[in-house]
C-alpha cells in the first residue's frame, strides 16, 4: 500500500475510535448505556497500528479495553453502539456489553474482563491454526497489568515451546487500574525477561501510528521468518480513569503535567498533521472526518431507537 | 460381546473419535508418558503422533484457556487431568471464560471441548488427591457435567461429549477403571442428560453417582435377601439433569436416598433432594435422606478413610430406618475392599 493511502486509512481508524469514544463520554450520564466502559483514549495508535498491520485473515483477541481494536478492524458502529445500549440489534444481542466484544467473522475472536485470562485463549487459537496448517496468525492484546498474572508466564512458555504463530501485544500504560508498575514488579525490564524465551521481542514508545504499524509489521513478519512467536511492547498514556468516562488527575496517583506532555504528541493530532504534510488538504481531511461524524451520529440514534432483546432470549445460547 | 474394563472403554472411545475426526486431539500433563493416564491414553501417541497426543508444561490454567481458543477456532480438544484436585487450578478459565464464551457471543462462537478428570481415592490419597467436586462445576451455567459409572456408559458418553458443541467436564472414578462389562466394540453414543435405571425396584429409590452406584448395587443385593427391592438410578450427567426419570422413580417408590460421591453440605445431593421434594412431595412417605462424605478434608490413614467415605452398609442401615426394618446381620456379607484391586500408589 502506498504511504499516503496507508496513512489515510490509519487516520480514519484513529478518528473513528476517538470520536466514537467521545460520543460515549458525551452521553454516558444519560444512563442509556448501562455497561462499564474502559476507554482507549490516548491508546488509539496501538489499536489502529497493530490491527492494520495484521492481514484480513489474521485473528486477534482483546481485553475489556477493546473498543479500539473492534472499530479498527470492522469500521462498523451500528452494532457497536447497539451493544453498548444492550439492544437486540447489538453485536451480541445485548449479552456482551462493552467488555466482551467479538466479531469472529472478521477475526476478532473475543475479549475478557478478567486480566490476563484471554492470553491462553490466544495460544489455543494459534495452536489450532498451526494444527490445521492455516497461514493465519493470532494477535493477543493485554495490558502490562496482565504480566503480573501467572497465566501470562504459562502462556509465553507454552507458545515458545510449541513455536506458535502468535503476536503478543503488551499495551503498557504502567498502570494496573491505579497501581504503578514500580509498585507491582520485582524486576526492571519486562522486555529483557521475555527476551530470554525463544521469542522475537520488540518495543517502542511512540504515539505515531505509522511507526506502530511498521514495528508491528516487522514483528508479524518475524513470526513467519523465524518460526517463533513475537512479543511487542508498546507504551502509551491512558488519558482517562481506569473505568468510566472521566479524567482523574485530581485522584492523586498521577499528575496532569504528565498528561500534558503526552497530549502534545496526541496520536490523532500528529496523524492529522502528517496527512497535511503528505499533501492531503484540509478540505479532504474535513470530508473524511465529516463522514465519520455522520456515521457515529446515525449509529447512535439507531441504537437509541432499537428494541431491547425479548425477555425470552435470556436462556438462548447457554448451550448450543 | 467382548468384556473390557472402564479404562479400556475410555481408550477405545478416544481412539475411535480420533480416527473419525482429525480435529480431535488429546493433551495434558503426562498424557503420552509411559503411564498413559493409568492406561486410558494408551496407543494414542503411536497411532496419531505427537501433534495429536501432547505432553504439556505444568500449566493447568493456560492449558484450559488453550482448549477454549482451540475449540472456537475449529478443533475438538480433550484435556486430561490425572486428578480433579489439579483441575481446581483452572476454575477461573472454567467459570469466567469457557462457560460463558458462547453466551457472550450470542452463539457466534461454539466451544466443543472435553475436560477429563479423575477422582482419586484410597491408599492414603489424603486431602489433595481425592476430591470429587462435581457440584462446583454443575453450579455453573454453560458447563455440562458427566459422571459415568459403567464401562458401557463411559465409552458412549465420552463419544457424545467429544461430539458435543459445548464444554463438558467428564469425571472418572479411579476405582471404576477396573470395572469390567460387555461393551460394544463399534463406536456408539449415549445421549448426555439421560439418567439410567441401573436396577429396577419398587420399595425405595437410591439415586447414586459414580462409585456410590457400586455401593448401592451391593446394598441392594443384601436387601434383596430380605425381600426388599431397591430401585437404583444413576443420573450419569449432572448438567443437563434428567429430573423426569428420577422423580418418576421416587413417585413410584415413595422413598428416596441420595448417595452422592461427594460432600453432602451444598452438594449435588442437595439439588436432587430439593427437586425430589418439590416434584414428589405428595408421594413421599419419608423425608429424602442424603449420604456422602464426612464434612472434613479427606484423611490419609485407612481407618479414618473408612469413616470418611460412605459405603453399602451405610446404605443398608439407612434403608432399614426408612422402611422400619429390623437390623440386618451383615457379618457374613462381603463388601468392597480396595486392596483387592487397587494397590496404589496413585
Amino acid at each position: 500500500m502506498d504511504r499516503l493511502k496507508l496513512n489515510t486509512e490509519l487516520y480514519k481508524s484513529l478518528y473513528l475510535i476517538r470520536k466514537s469514544e467521545e460520543k460515549i463520554r458525551k452521553h454516558y450520564f444519560d444512563d442509556e448505556m448501562k455497561t462499564p466502559v474502559h476507554l482507549s483514549v490516548g491508546e488509539e495508535a496501538i489499536a489502529a497500528g497493530v490491527i492494520h498491520a495484521l492481514r484480513k485473515q489474521d485473528q486477534f483477541f482483546g481485553t475489556y479495553r477493546s473498543h479500539g481494536i473492534y472499530l479498527a478492524r470492522t469500521g462498523e458502529t451500528d452494532k457497536f453502539f447497539a451493544e453498548l445500549h444492550g439492544k437486540g440489534s447489538g453485536l451480541a444481542r445485548g449479552k456482551a456489553g462493552s467488555m466482551h466484544l467479538c466479531a469472529p467473522e472478521q477475526g476478532f475472536l473475543g475479549a475478557s474482563a478478567i486480566v490476563g485470562s484471554i492470553i491462553p485463549v490466544g495460544i489455543g487459537a494459534a495452536f489450532a491454526n498451526k494444527y490445521t496448517k492455516s497461514d493465519k496468525i493470532v494477535a493477543v492484546f493485554f495490558g502490562d497489568g496482565a504480566t503480573d498474572e501467572g497465566v501470562f508466564w504459562e502462556s509465553i512458555n507454552a507458545a515458545c515451546l510449541w513455536k506458535l504463530p502468535i503476536l503478543f501485544v503488551c499495551e503498557d500504560n504502567k498502570l494496573a487500574v491505579f497501581t504503578k508498575d514500580k509498585d507491582r514488579q520485582g524486576y526492571k525490564s519486562l522486555n529483557e525477561i521475555v527476551s530470554k524465551f525463544e521469542i522475537n521481542t520488540f518495543q517502542e514508545e511512540t504515539t505515531d501510528v505509522e511507526k506502530i504499524y511498521d514495528i508491528a509489521s516487522v514483528a508479524i513478519k518475524s513470526i513467519k521468518e523465524t518460526g517463533k512467536p513475537s512479543f511487542l511492547i508498546l507504551k502509551y498514556y491512558r488519558y482517562l480513569e481506569h473505568v468510566g468516562v472521566n479524567e482523574d488527575f485530581d485522584a492523586g496517583y498521577r499528575s496532569k503535567k504528565e498528561f500534558k506532555k503526552w497530549y502534545e504528541k496526541d496520536p490523532i493530532k500528529i496523524q492529522r498533521k502528517k496527512l497535511l504534510n503528505l499533501g492531503v488538504n484540509e478540505l479532504e481531511i474535513k470530508k473524511i472526518e465529516n463522514a465519520i461524524d455522520k456515521k457515529i451520529i446515525s449509529s447512535y440514534k439507531k441504537a437509541q431507537k432499537a428494541d431491547f432483546p425479548d425477555s425470552c432470549e435470556l436462556e438462548d445460547e447457554v448451550f448450543g | 460381546m467382548k468384556k473390557i474394563s472402564y479404562c479400556e472403554a475410555i481408550n477405545e472411545a478416544l481412539i475411535q473419535e480420533m480416527e473419525r475426526d482429525e480435529n480431535v486431539f488429546v493433551y495434558g500433563i503426562g498424557v503420552p508418558d509411559h503411564k498413559r493416564i493409568f492406561g486410558s491414553t494408551k496407543n494414542l501417541l503411536e497411532k496419531f503422533g505427537k501433534n495429536r497426543c501432547l505432553d504439556t508444561p505444568l500449566s493447568e490454567d493456560a492449558l484450559t484457556g488453550m482448549a477454549l481458543g482451540a475449540a472456537i477456532n475449529g478443533l475438538r480438544p480433550v484435556l486430561v487431568h490425572a486428578r480433579i484436585d489439579f483441575l481446581l487450578l483452572t476454575v477461573n478459565q472454567l467459570a469466567n471464560m469457557v462457560s460463558s464464551y458462547r453466551y457472550a457471543s450470542a452463539g457466534k462462537e461454539k466451544v466443543p471441548l472435553v475436560i477429563r478428570a479423575i477422582i482419586g481415592r484410597g491408599w492414603g490419597q489424603s486431602c489433595q488427591h481425592s476430591k470429587s467436586m462435581q457440584s462446583i462445576f454443575a453450579h455453573i451455567p454453560g458447563l455440562k457435567v458427566v459422571m459415568p459409572t459403567t464401562p458401557k456408559d463411559v465409552k458412549g458418553l465420552l463419544i457424545s461429549s467429544i461430539r458435543d458443541d459445548n464444554p463438558v467436564i467428564f469425571l472418572e472414578h479411579r476405582w471404576l477403571y477396573y470395572a469390567e462389562d460387555e461393551v460394544p466394540e463399534k463406536s456408539y453414543s449415549i445421549p448426555i442428560g439421560k439418567a439410567n435405571i441401573v436396577k429396577p425396584g419398587k420399595d425405595l429409590t437410591i439415586i447414586a453417582t459414580s462409585w456410590m452406584v457400586v455401593e448401592a448395587l451391593r446394598a441392594a443385593e443384601v436387601l434383596e435377601k430380605q425381600g426388599i427391592k431397591v430401585e437404583i438410578v444413576d443420573p450419569r450427567s449432572l448438567t443437563p439433569f434428567d429430573e423426569k426419570t428420577i422423580t418418576e422413580s421416587v413417585n413410584k417408590t415413595g422413598h428416596c436416598i441420595v448417595a452422592d460421591f461427594d460432600w453432602i453440605h451444598c452438594g449435588f445431593s442437595a439439588e436432587i433432594a430439593a427437586r425430589v421434594s418439590n416434584k414428589c412431595f405428595k408421594n413421599l412417605k419419608t423425608p429424602v435422606e442424603r449420604i456422602g462424605f464426612a464434612f472434613t478434608p479427606c484423611p490419609s490413614s485407612r481407618p479414618l478413610e473408612d469413616c470418611f467415605y460412605p459405603n453399602a452398609v451405610d446404605l443398608i442401615r439407612s434403608v432399614e430406618k426408612k422402611l422400619n426394618l429390623e437390623k440386618i446381620d451383615v457379618s457374613n456379607e462381603m463388601f468392597y475392599s480396595y486392596e483387592r484391586k487397587f494397590k496404589g500408589p496413585f
